[in-house]
Parts: structure tokens; sequence; C-alpha cells
């Protein structure tokens, strides 16, 4: 059996560190030969993760913490990303689904970015591991939003 | 992002180019409500040149709607690209939206 490479990365939850986090992600996509479409999928989910744990993983610290990130291929040619966080307990799976079909006055947002990382990852695990929060997401290189 | 605006009879026909992520969509958001302030009620958003789209331009474009709404303003949109039609299709954003080819045939409408 090949063994696979892990490549990680540890940045500062900031919303400035929110591209280097999103584009160290599509490269490791890239480097597994995914498509661009694919990619710009995957993006999007990174996007809606670590906003999320940019805006209120630590908002009740004095202190933001970090976020860590890691890489490898898995399966035939998936892509697994793991996402750690030090802050408040949060499991996006246990999350309700948002109202896609109500009209503008009654339009909410909160919950979408968290339906769109369900539709475009093939597998979401999380766990609550020595107070971190662990989410592992699994990505195929099929697009999963095209119609 | 790059961000354009021009007036077009009786609307505003905004262009977007780029990105609208959590990053620039705050500097989006502003410039509606600008435009808005400003008296204008008829926003074609033209989105032939943006690449991408996340829930936080979603949040800043309903934010939009819901200003326009008691001033009877419309907010129509235009060019919708892969994965940008993508995010509308998912979210209900397009059955919630006028949305049309292209901004000649938004404006036909108006």
């Amino acid at each position: 059996m090949r063994t696979s490479a892990v490549k990680s990365l540890i940045l500062p939850a900031k919303i400035e560190n929110l591209h280097g986090c999103i584009d160290f992600v599509a490269a490791c996509a890239a480097g597994q030969g995914f498509g661009k479409r694919r990619i710009s999928e995957i993006r999007l989910a990174l996007e809606e993760v670590l906003v999320n744990i940019i805006n209120y993983a630590y908002s009740d610290r004095p202190e933001t913490g970090d976020i860590e990130i890691a890489c490898r291929r898995t399966g035939e040619n998936a892509l697994e990303i793991e996402i750690i966080d030090s802050g408040a307990p949060f499991d996006m799976l246990a999350s309700k689904e948002p109202d896609t079909e109500a009209e503008i006055p009654d339009r909410q947002i909160g919950g979408l970015g968290i339906f769109f990382v369900k539709q475009i990852m093939n597998g979401i695990r999380y766990a609550r591991e020595g107070g971190r929060n662990k989410l592992t997401l699994t990505a195929e290189s099929a697009g999963q939003l095209s119609a | 992002m790059e961000i354009n605006s021009e007036k077009i009879r009786n609307c505003v026909v905004v262009s977007v180019k780029g990105k609208i992520d959590a990053v620039t969509s705050p500097d989006f958001e502003k410039s509606l409500s600008e435009l808005i302030g400003k008296g204008e009620k008829i926003i074609v958003m033209d989105l032939g040149s943006l690449e991408y789209i996340s829930s936080a331009g979603l949040r800043s474009i309903l934010a939009t709607a819901k200003h326009l709404k008691p001033i009877d303003g419309k907010l129509l949109f235009a060019g919708l690209q892969g994965p940008v039609k993508d995010v509308f299709r998912i979210s209900g954003f397009a059955s919630i939206f006028q949305i049309f080819d292209s901004r000649d045939e938004a404006l036909q409408q108006l």
C-alpha cells in the first residue's frame, strides 16, 4: 500500500488568513489533478467552514486561536481535508437545514453556508477531541453542484 | 473584486468582476446601499464577469433586496456564469429573484 503524504498548515483564525487557507487546500486539490470547477466548489466549502471558525470559534476568548488544516489523498482519488480549531464546540452536522424556498422578506441566510458544505462534500465527520473541534471533509474529484 | 455602475434610463446597472466572498462582501454591500441612498430604486446586477460568490455575498444581496422592498425598488440579475449560477440555484436565489441571460434582456423588462 502506498502511503500518502500529508500536507498541513497552521494559521491564526483571522479573516486576513482566509485566502491563504483556501489557497492551500486548492493547491492540494490541484496537485491531485482535480478540475477547475471542482476546485471552485471546494474553495466555496472551505470559505464557509473557515469563516464560521474565524467569526465564532474564539469569540468568547480574549485571544484568537489557530486553525489547523491537513490535506491528504484517500481512497481511489479523493482528498481528505481535516480542519481543527480549539474554540467553542461546534458540530455543523447538527445544524438546522435552511429554508431555500422562503420569499425575500422571510429569507434568512443563516445556515446557508453549512448547507453548501453538505452539498459539495462527499463526506463530513465531526469529533470533539481534547477540547478541539475536528472536522474531516472528504471530496471526490467529480463536481457536485453542476446541473 | 471590481464594481462599476452605469446609469441607464431609470435604472443603474452594477457590474461586479472577480469574487464576492467574506472579505469583499462588506464593500459590495456598501456600494449598493450608497446607490440606494442616492435614490436609485432599480438595480440590474450584471454578474457576467463574477467568478465566485459565497454565502457572505448572498447575505449582501438579500440585505439589498430587503432595503429595496419598502421603497418599491427592483433587483434584477443578468449573465450568471458557472459557479455563480450553481450557487444561485442550490440556495434557491434563482427562484426568488428575476434572472436574465444578458443585461440587455434584463433592461428590456423594465
